[in-house]
């Protein structure tokens, strides 16, 4: 196809973030479309349905001030592209990938398509290499490992962001040393939490590592569409092409499909959930899918998306939808924020689907397996018990059942709270779940094997080491 | 000749074109300057509505569509067991090695290697009368799955040649038919419309179970070879790890599995497992009984609405050899889904949840094609296609579209609870809102192959599990103590069931799978103890004793007693709780 760009004046209707151009010829499905105002500004757009003599345009910049007369829409014949290089790194970039910095625009190395190409199936590496956050709650119980995406399903108010740049900051994989790169992509965040992550970013030394791209709260909504494919593209130049290890924060996923609410709404879409399109799983797939390693290729792309569950419900279409792509989701609980307990990961909820392949010998620990299954089995009976409780009293209760409940407590403050700066390893979180679980009697540990009982419970071990 | 057509409409992966006079419904046409593979779905005068089975970007519309004249098919033949497909067989194997890492668009490659060669054995002779599905010669395929070349449907004649043994590329002629019409010529790969259900002769009843050494399937919720069965689950409930052991430990000769819009890393998963796990019964690498079709969450909608439909007409292929086939679909949400979309962008009349009116009887029309047979051809072997389909409603709510469509068809129905997962009870499969409705047809199997009272003790333990939740309810009013001695002893034995029996570890290396004589042994043990329990009770002895006897904890490992040990350590186990429990009554 010849990149002849063509320019019209044409544009026959407005509505919401979408223009409709008459008169055209020869226009490409998903073109770039460069839209000049009537007061010279330029804002940037993308074919969205074409037909024989007429294109639908959605414009990222929005529809303000947009008038018929006037509007110049030209198409570029092109992909949207960004461009690449390793000077990103230390780079703060707008949502459309413009310096955000003040700094001068990036002298590409590569032009690369925002959409990408998904991986063959077939090329996949199964990502086994656990990743150490230092925090218990996840590296306990649901261990991250290199090349997956696990999101963060939050609420307005929670900490998800102290999280979030803890993660960041403290995030590792074990005896190696390698190259890696966070990248930042925000969309529709204020900028007082794009601020804290910046602040965090510069005083930890970070930021020389990170590329980031900020779609604020002021800043166009439309643009948050491409913001987080901008952030992947980014990714996977720097893990593909250039052997790094890239994590990549993504924050607000429900701001971004808010956005494609948005869009779907104004072409009069036939309505999924919630008003939400029916594409929402592909579209969001699109996205979370473009973590992972690739046999043979030194980098990974690990994501770590964060999303607010409206009015807390993670029946909601976003985290929903989420949860049927990603390989597992971290839960913060508004009960245990209130108990004043950091991180407040409500731990049954959480699952790490890649964990089974990244723990044991070798890797964490022989016993890790065994031990996160008996958590989360006693956790649970704990849970359990506590709603009975609150019918029955304690003193209804057997002495087996008292010490699920104190275990409980001890769970929540002792495991799952800890430090803003705390960082612990494996061997710690193992060793304080271990000094948990020795307040049950040792017969109701049915799920670890005798092996490590004998080898790991605290009541064995002082005998075998005096 | 109007063979051309010319694009008028693009949006997303449906393409409109006009000029498409004499087209027919769901004919593959070539979009576009680069060829990309696309689908008719309507027509309207000339007009013809295409879904496109790659990413449509940059595509104008001027651009030419061509049309083929047939239907989305298959290709079948030698070399598909072990291979890795996306949703319309494009080998992503030989795709990796040509293209590179990343899926680039126009890429057509053909689904079996016409290069590779395969010994084969001619198994009738010239002069041979024959008709479509007759065996006429065989090539081991893998190991354990000899290929048998059928003449294919709708043949029938005398054999006027047939190649001699010796080794020949799938596209070679290796037999030629004299039929009513002329010679037909005959090689080892047949195509075979995807959307059309191969033929066979008669439906049979299902009889045998699919063993899969799932306890809590095999034993509670069975499924029959031949039967079809849901799973449905809220995320994180393990739909996917069932549909993997499945897929690993059930006894079929062949097993299609298809990733259907579902994540990656869990193919790469399947990828890096299965070629290093043996199959328990023949000792080969489980991936060589197998089929893969992968076309993830983030590859074209479109292919991935065709991909349970190759998956199935590949699975059809082998039973018509006489095979018994299992087919996973994970997920079948997601192709429902995929309707939704290509639905909403035809912007049709939409039914519940902007699903399309037809999802009802396309659910049904797919779950049809599973059964056990008496497949075409003289011989009159039985074939059967086990259908498993994973479903995954929107937050967990069973009563959505997908869900109350699929439980309308299928026989059995595996409800995941979120709750037992938290627990990390696995399988998460509800006891109280699953069920088979192969029960009885699979009864005298098991009385053959383990004893008569199999049927009985399946029931009781139903029963326990069933009387348990009513006492449950009790005990949340008024706490434990209340109850009497006898419902103690009920909420123990029902804890035994789930914790020793339902409850099974998939990444532990014996407890991952149960062989029938396994399970009935274990079921014996739990009720040897609950009977020595009731004479205990019987006599004054408390239930809260019973409970903390040491005998309990070796209950709840006994599916990961290692098979040469098995013996030994069941009748120790039977002696053990014999003492301690009578032990108590002194």
């Amino acid at each position: 196809m010849e990149s002849s760009s063509r320019e019209y004046t044409s544009v026959t209707k407005v509505v919401g973030p979408l223009i409709i151009v008459d008169n055209v010829a020869g226009i490409g499905y998903g073109e770039v479309v460069e839209v000049t105002m009537p007061s010279g500004e330029k804002r940037l757009g993308q074919v969205l349905e074409t037909l024989t003599t007429r294109a639908v345009v959605q414009v990222f910049g929005g529809t303000r001030d947009l008038d018929t007369e006037t509007t110049r829409v030209r198409f570029t014949g092109e992909s949207m592209k960004i461009p690449l290089s390793p000077d990103m790194l230390g780079r703060v970039f707008d949502g459309v990938a413009n310096p955000r910095d003040g700094g001068a625009p990036v002298i590409p190395e590569e032009l690369r398509d925002i959409y990408g190409s998904p991986i063959n199936p077939y090329t996949r590496e199964n990502p086994r290499d656990p990743i150490q956050t230092g925090i218990s709650a996840i590296d306990g119980m649901n261990t991250l490992v290199r090349g997956q995406k696990l999101p963060i399903f939050s609420g307005a108010g929670l900490p998800h962001n102290l999280l979030a740049a803890q993660i960041a900051r403290q995030a590792r994989v074990l005896s190696q040393e390698e190259e890696f790169a966070v990248v930042f992509g925000a969309m529709g965040i204020t900028h007082e939490e794009a601020g804290f992550f910046l602040k965090d970013f510069r005083s930890t030394g970070a930021l020389e590592h990170a590329v980031v791209y900020l779609n604020l709260a002021d800043d166009p909504a439309i643009e948050r569409i491409i913001t987080p494919r901008l952030a992947l593209t980014a990714a996977e130049y720097l893990a593909f092409t250039r052997d790094m290890h890239v994590l990549v924060i993504l924050t607000d996923l429900t701001n971004y499909c808010e956005s494609l609410r948005e869009v779907a709404a104004a072409r009069e879409e036939v309505p999924g959930r919630r008003g939400y399109p029916g594409y929402l799983y592909t579209d969001l797939a699109s996205i979370f899918e473009r973590a992972g390693r690739i046999r043979g290729r030194e980098g990974s792309i690990t994501q770590l998306p964060i999303l607010t569950m409206p009015d807390d419900d993670i029946t909601h279409p976003v985290p929903d939808l989420t949860g049927y792509i990603t390989e597992g989701q971290i839960v913060l609980s508004r009960d245990l924020h209130r108990k004043g307990i950091y991180p407040p990961i409500a731990v049954l909820p959480c699952l790490s689907r890649l964990m089974k392949g990244g723990i044991g010998p070798g890797r964490t620990r022989e016993d890790h397996a065994d031990v996160n299954n008996q958590l989360y089995a006693a956790y649970a009976q704990g849970i359990r018990l506590k709603s009975l409780v609150a019918v029955v009293g304690e003193e209804g209760l057997s002495e087996t059942d008292r010490t699920y409940l104190r275990f409980c407590n001890r769970f929540e403050t002792e495991f799952v709270g800890q430090g803003l700066t705390e960082n612990r390893t494996f061997t710690t979180t193992l060793d304080i779940a271990w000094n948990l679980l020795s307040v049950l009697p040792e017969d109701e540990l049915k799920r670890i094997d005798l092996r490590f009982i004998e080898r790991y419970h605290p009541a064995h071990r002082k005998g075998s080491n005096e | 000749m109007a063979d051309k057509g010319m694009i008028i409409r693009i949006t997303g992966p449906v393409v409109e074109a006009s000029g498409m006079n004499g087209a027919r419904m769901f004919e593959i046409v070539k979009v576009g300057r680069e060829a990309l593979i696309g689908e008719i779905i309507t027509l309207e005068e000339d007009v013809a509505t295409i879904q496109v089975y790659e990413e449509t970007a940059g595509i104008t519309p001027g651009e030419p569509v061509e049309r083929t004249g047939s239907s989305l098919s298959v290709e079948l033949g030698p070399g598909l067991l072990g291979n890795i497909y996306d949703g319309i067989q494009r080998p992503l194997r030989d795709i990796s090695a040509g293209w590179g890492d990343f899926i680039s668009r126009g890429v057509s490659l053909p689904a079996l290697s016409r290069e590779k060669e395969w010994d084969f054995i001619p198994l009738r002779k010239p002069g041979d009368q024959v008709i479509g599905g007759d065996i006429i010669g065989e090539v081991q395929e893998s190991p354990t799955i000899p290929h048998r070349i059928m003449v294919p449907p709708g043949i029938s004649g005398t054999i006027r040649d047939l190649a001699p043994a010796a080794r020949y590329r799938i596209e070679d002629t290796i037999a030629t038919i004299e039929t009513a019409a002329g010679p037909v010529r005959i090689s080892m790969v047949q195509r075979w419309p995807v959307r059309e259900g191969r033929p066979y002769t008669r439906k049979l009843d299902p009889v045998e179970p699919l063993i899969t050494g799932q306890r809590i399937i095999d034993t509670l919720f069975p499924i029959a070879k031949g039967g079809t069965a849901a799973v449905p689950g809220p995320f994180g409930s393990g739909k996917t790890v069932i549909q993997h052991q499945l897929a690993k430990w059930a006894d079929a000769d062949v097993i299609v599995y298809i990733g259907c819009g579902e994540r990656g890393n869990e193919m790469a998963d399947v990828l890096a497992e299965f070629p290093s796990l043996q199959d328990p019964r023949t000792g080969e690498p489980l991936m060589k009984r197998m089929v893969l079709l992968a076309n993830t969450s983030n590859m074209p909608v479109a292919a991935r609405e065709a991909s349970v439909y190759t998956g199935i007409t590949m699975a059809e292929y082998y039973r018509d050899m006489g095979y018994d086939v299992a087919l996973m679909a994970d997920s079948t949400s997601r192709w429902a889904e995929a309707m939704r979309e290509i639905s909403g962008r035809l912007e049709e009349m939409p039914g519940e949840e902007g699903y399309p009116a037809y999802l009802g009887s396309r659910l049904a029309d797919f779950y049809e094609r599973a059964g056990r047979v008496t497949v075409c051809g003289s011989q009159g072997s039985t074939g059967s296609v086990s259908v498993v389909g994973a479903v995954s409603p929107p937050g967990g709510d069973f009563s959505e579209p997908v869900t109350q469509n699929t439980l309308r068809i299928v026989k059995v129905f595996w409800a995941l609870d979120s709750d037992l997962a938290y627990q990390r009870h696995f399988p998460a499969i509800n006891w109280l809102l699953s069920y088979s409705l192969y029960g009885d047809a699979v009864r005298s199997w098991w009385h053959e192959h383990t004893a008569p009272d199999w049927d009985d003790r399946r029931r009781e333990m139903m029963a326990l599990l069933q009387k348990e939740n009513e006492l449950e309810e009790i005990v949340k009013l008024v706490g434990p103590d209340v109850l009497p001695e006898t419902d103690k002893l009920v909420l123990l034995e029902a804890e035994i069931i789930r914790e020793s029996f339902l409850m099974q570890y998939a990444f532990h290396p014996v407890d991952t799978y149960s062989d029938p004589a396994r399970q009935y042994r274990m079921i014996t043990a739990m009720f040897r103890f609950f009977s020595l329990a009731a004479e205990a009770v019987a006599g004054g002895v408390a239930v809260e004793l019973i409970r903390g006897l040491p005998v309990k904890r070796r209950l709840a490992r006994m599916g990961a007693i290692p098979p040469e040990e098995e013996e030994g350590q069941f009748s120790d186990l039977m002696q053990t709780m014999e003492l301690q429990i009578r032990g108590l009554e002194v």
